[in-house]
């Protein structure tokens, strides 16, 4: 059902990848989109339900990401519903992909750097 | 799936202190990354540079030249000697011109740990979801904006060709 593509495919270091989401910097924020990725469009009141994060605390964190655009908010009569931004989502991660890319040859660079001058 | 933070592992089969070197000496971390700072790094210190091409890859360097001399921010967090260095900074700030001041940084840490072969260092990037949307869909604007000008380009030379 969920558009978005599987994670892993975040990283293109594959060793490092199940460190880092082993270590998610934000599990609430994730296991929120997670939620609204498999539930679809839904109220704050079931986003809360069974969880031990208050509901002021999970809206905290949708506005968050309304802000920056993953997520976005309709009102159905007295309640918010809330739903994922497929197309920011997206964004989202193909600028993850290209500053990790950076990263990557970035490392190589420093990598020739340390081990070059000790041989040398 | 996460999008506020990136991680990286590498193998470095150096020294610790070469590879702190590498990291806290400012001319040394812009050698390899690219970059030129008005002074030394020290924790809290807020720092100018620009974009130096690198010498480390003549492929990059040469790549980079076309960011040379945009001016960046950078503000160090922490220094621990051989362990770990952070600082703050506009991440892909590569647009000539712009004001990245008042946006939201991300915090870079870079963190060594001694192991069998050398020195495992790992680096994250954190802060991503704070970065304003249209700045992050700018990134590959840029990326098509090139493109699509070297495809008039090259229209252009195949047409004088003909």
């Amino acid at each position: 059902m969920c558009a978005v593509r599987s994670s892993s495919h975040v990283l293109s270091e594959p060793k490092g990848s199940a460190r880092l989401f082993a270590a998610l910097g934000d599990e609430v924020r994730l296991r929120l989109i997670s939620r609204l990725c498999d539930g679809g469009p839904m109220s704050i009141v079931r986003l809360t339900e069974g969880s031990r994060v208050s509901r002021q605390a999970i809206t905290k964190h949708l506005r968050v990401m309304e802000a920056s655009g993953l997520v976005r908010s309709t009102r159905r009569g007295r309640e918010s519903v809330w739903q994922l931004n497929q197309r920011r989502l997206e964004e989202a991660r193909r600028y993850l992909d290209l500053i990790s890319k950076q990263w990557d040859d970035a490392l190589l660079r420093l990598r020739e750097f340390v081990e070059d001058e000790r041989q040398g | 799936m996460n999008t506020d933070r990136i991680e990286k592992k590498i193998l470095l089969r150096a020294p610790r202190e070469r590879v702190w070197r590498a990291l806290s000496d400012a001319a040394e971390f812009g050698a390899w990354f690219g970059m030129k700072f008005d002074r030394p790094f020290a924790p809290g210190a807020k720092l100018k540079a620009e974009i130096v091409p690198t010498t480390v890859d003549p492929e990059v360097g040469k790549a980079q030249a076309a960011h040379a001399g945009i001016p960046f921010d950078i503000t160090i967090e922490q220094m621990e000697p051989e362990r770990l260095f952070s600082f703050r900074w506009h991440p892909h700030a590569i647009e000539r011109g712009a004001d990245y001041s008042a946006e939201p940084t991300t915090l870079v840490v870079f963190e060594l740990e001694q192991v069998a072969d050398g020195i495992l260092l790992t680096v994250t990037e954190s802060g991503f979801d704070q970065i304003p949307l249209a700045r992050r869909a700018q990134a590959f604007q840029a990326n098509d904006g090139g493109w699509s000008v070297m495809v008039t380009v090259m229209e252009k030379y195949v047409r004088r060709a003909q």
